[in-house]
């Protein structure tokens, strides 16, 4: 079932307890979900944590995550974002390879893109670079020739843009009965082989 | 007063209404045993192997509807209830299981009988615990009672290490409330998803419904009951909800599926539309899903919102407590008749006759059952492993009240039924039950006829002895090209004589004249039986249908050996 299908946003708000990650992580792994990031805080409630996922999959795959994620118990509330009006952003740092000849043009583009210079080495640069997936990519994409030592990157962190009626990104809600609540009809799930 | 642990765990029991619990004890474990002893309300059941004290608590729940609870030491005591506990989620049965656990400095450490237990047990209990402080013995116990019992029901585990039972002496005190703010089970359903389903219903011309676990979980039996005769539909029920119409109602057609009864299945392929009530859409029951009911619309009822659209696609899902939505929905629904519709079925019925066994003068295992119900007047409680037994079982036993049907459904686990019969021995000691195995499940619990006699559960073991691994030579038989590897078990006991050696009666029986005097020796005989019924080997169930395939490419029993 994974693999196939656009990328997927989901929020949720879950207890501040030990074993909490490996609980969400068992469960996609258990049920075959293809997760692309998940980046976890605590949120601005003591004893609660937010996580962002990213999961690559069609409709079924993503309703069958989340709703899969809502039974576990210590997961407070879980949402699909993806059609929401989000911002969404990701920290990423890159080791990029410098000399005294490219150094000054490392510099320049990473200006350019508003990402800002944190550590420099006699052979290297760390970049410190903030926003969405694609202005990250075309970052990356431009430092590469110059090679990339070593990137690390948090994953995708989302909020939806402040509403009218104060909702917060957790609260949004599943679509639990397949109505097609996110716009988009779930897809009918996967035939198999007998078992 | 000020208890340790261990006691706050016998106290936390007791406030939830605990009064019998299955184990063995270990090293990690011993400070509860400790405490055990003092406290004679906690009845413990002493097992011979860790799985029989989670499948007997499986046992215990299933018949009673209260939470089953076993207990075992760390490590190896803690990894053998796996596969029971497995079975609990996979069929929804609620467990509290306490285990020991090595003191907190060891752990992390390999010390001795350590396994992480919470860990290996993650992906197949409804929530666990690792109690690590003694301030939290008595919360952890009443979240894990209230999580195993409300909603969808299933295991919870509570892992306590050591030196937590040990503890410093703490204030008992018993939590007023939990507090689970990501775990609110459903009640009454949404109106307007009724409102759906009841449009449906009434429109149809060839409805059927699907009576699963659900119903007997949420004892949704007056409702089901009133929904089929109000509206005059027929009742498929899966094997998990066996018994919960009665056998004789003229509303009931059985079990469908992959062994299911041959008109059940084909009244489920003609529908115009199936409403699921708390059954799933197991492959057991669907076979390859875009050929399964591919006329119908379909509602499917459930407690647990992840079950929707998870094997089917349906129209209209209703996410509530089953008794609840039923007792709204039946208002909502209208009279009729749908004569066409059930004079279809009898026709269906007539040229797919159910319960139909061969004449032969050789023992069939089939008659064994069939007997077996004649006798018991389907009143037994009747517990069973999987394979082949257990199909013939689901087919020829008339359960008449729901919660006398125990059987190892999702998972499927061979020696199920000895330690599960024991339990729910346990539960209803008002009730006749009857174990049936196979040689093979039997073989892999039989070590607890020792618990049957050492604390005197009056269960009656019958082993439908046909020398091999039934159903995986059925298999063989059918799929692998007659290749019997590794199902033909030369080595069998002497069962009468291993029943002997438990001190307990054993009974053979090699003849169809012997099979109703047996099983009435058997009951009338106080205390555990076992009775070695010799069965044709090489007799398969029928119909089926084959794994990933539909209803057209069912086979049924090849018809000139069949009584004209």
């Amino acid at each position: 079932m994974a693999g196939n299908g656009r990328h997927h946003t989901i929020a949720a708000l879950v207890q501040d307890k030990p074993g909490v990650l490996t609980r969400v992580a068992s469960l996609f792994r258990r049920r075959g979900f293809n997760i692309a990031s998940l980046a976890v805080g605590k949120s601005e409630q003591a004893g609660l944590s937010r996580m962002t996922f990213v999961v690559v999959g069609d409709q079924y795959t993503v309703d069958q995550a989340t709703k899969q994620l809502d039974k576990l118990i210590d997961v407070v509330r879980v949402s699909d974002i993806t059609n929401e009006d989000l911002v969404a952003r990701e920290l990423v740092l890159i080791k990029v390879k410098s000399t005294p000849e490219t150094r000054g043009e490392i510099i320049e583009m990473v200006h350019l893109f508003r990402a800002n210079i944190v550590d420099v080495g006699t052979q290297t640069l760390v970049v410190e670079i903030t926003g969405e997936e694609d202005k990250i990519n075309a970052l990356i994409n431009l430092l590469e020739p110059f090679g990339i030592a070593e990137t690390m990157r948090t994953g995708r962190v989302a909020m939806v843009r402040g509403q009218a009626d104060g909702r917060v990104s957790d609260s949004i809600g599943i679509d639990f009965y397949g109505n097609g609540r996110s716009g988009e009809e779930p897809t009918a799930p996967g035939t198999y082989e007998g078992v | 007063m000020e208890l340790t642990g261990a006691e706050i765990v016998c106290e936390s029991l007791l406030q939830e209404g605990v009064d019998v619990l299955f184990g063995l004890p270990g090293g990690a474990v011993l400070p509860f045993y400790g405490a055990l002893s003092k406290y004679p309300q906690l009845r413990h059941i002493l097992v011979r192997h860790e799985q029989a004290a989670v499948m007997a608590a499986d046992g215990y729940a299933r018949v009673t509807g209260k939470v089953g609870v076993c207990c075992a030491t760390s490590g190896p005591g803690a990894t053998n209830l796996v596969t029971g506990i497995a079975g609990a989620q996979m069929d929804s049965v609620p467990l509290v299981v306490i285990t020991g656990q090595v003191p907190r400095p060891a752990i992390g450490r390999d010390a001795f009988q350590e396994t992480d237990v919470t860990g290996i047990t993650l992906p197949v209990t409804k929530h666990n615990y690792l109690v690590m402080d003694v301030a939290d013995v008595a919360g952890s116990i009443k979240e894990a009672f209230h999580i195993a019992r409300t909603g969808r029901p299933g295991p919870v585990l509570v892992d306590i290490p050591k030196d937590v039972l040990l503890g410093d002496r703490t204030e008992f005190v018993w939590p007023e409330r939990v507090n689970l703010p990501g775990y609110n089970p459903p009640g009454e359903a949404e109106a307007g998803q009724i409102e759906r389903a009841a449009r449906l219903i009434n429109q149809a011309e060839r409805p059927v419904i699907m009576a699963g676990h659900g119903v007997v979980i949420a004892r949704a039996f007056k409702e089901l009951q009133e929904l089929a005769e109000k509206a005059q539909i027929p009742v498929v029920t899966t094997l998990l909800g066996l018994g919960s119409l009665a056998p004789d109602h003229l509303l009931h057609l059985g079990m469908p599926g992959m062994h299911g009864l041959a008109y059940a299945s084909l009244a489920l392929d003609q529908a115009d539309l199936v409403i699921s009530l708390g059954a799933r859409f197991d492959d057991r029951v669907t076979g390859r899903v875009s050929d399964f009911v591919p006329n119908a619309k379909k509602i499917h009822f459930d407690i647990d919102p992840s079950e929707f659209n998870k094997n089917m696609r349906v129209d209209v899902a209703v996410l509530g407590d089953l008794q609840l939505s039923l007792r709204q929905l039946v208002p909502r629904v209208e009279r009729q008749v749908h004569l066409q519709w059930l004079q279809t079925i009898d026709t269906l019925r007539a040229e797919h006759p159910p319960f139909n066994i061969r004449q032969t003068e050789e023992l069939l295992p089939q008659y064994v059952l069939q007997q077996l119900s004649e006798v018991t007047q389907g009143e037994a409680i009747v517990v069973t492993g999987v394979g082949q037994h257990q199909m013939w079982a689901a087919q020829y036993y008339r359960f008449k009240e729901p919660n006398t049907w125990l059987t190892s459904g999702g998972l499927g686990a061979m020696g199920y039924e000895v330690p599960a019969a024991l339990g729910a021995k346990v539960g209803r000691p008002d009730k006749t039950v009857w174990s049936i195995a196979g040689d093979g499940g039997f073989q892999m619990t039989m070590c607890d006829l020792a618990t049957a006699v050492e604390s005197q559960i009056d269960v009656k073991f019958a082993i439908l002895n046909n020398g091999v691994l039934g159903m995986v030579h059925q298999w063989q038989e059918f799929f692998y090209d007659r290749d019997f590897f590794a199902t033909v078990y030369t080595g069998n006991p002497d069962f009468v004589k291993i029943a002997e050696a438990y001190g307990i009666k054993g009974i053979r029986v090699t003849d169809k004249a012997q099979v109703v005097g047996a099983i009435q020796e058997a009951m009338e005989t106080p205390g555990p039986v076992v009775v070695d019924f010799r069965v044709k080997p090489d007799e398969q169930v029928y119909p089926m249908i084959p794994a990933g395939e539909s209803v057209k490419e069912m086979m049924e029993e090849p018809v000139p050996e069949r009584i004209p």
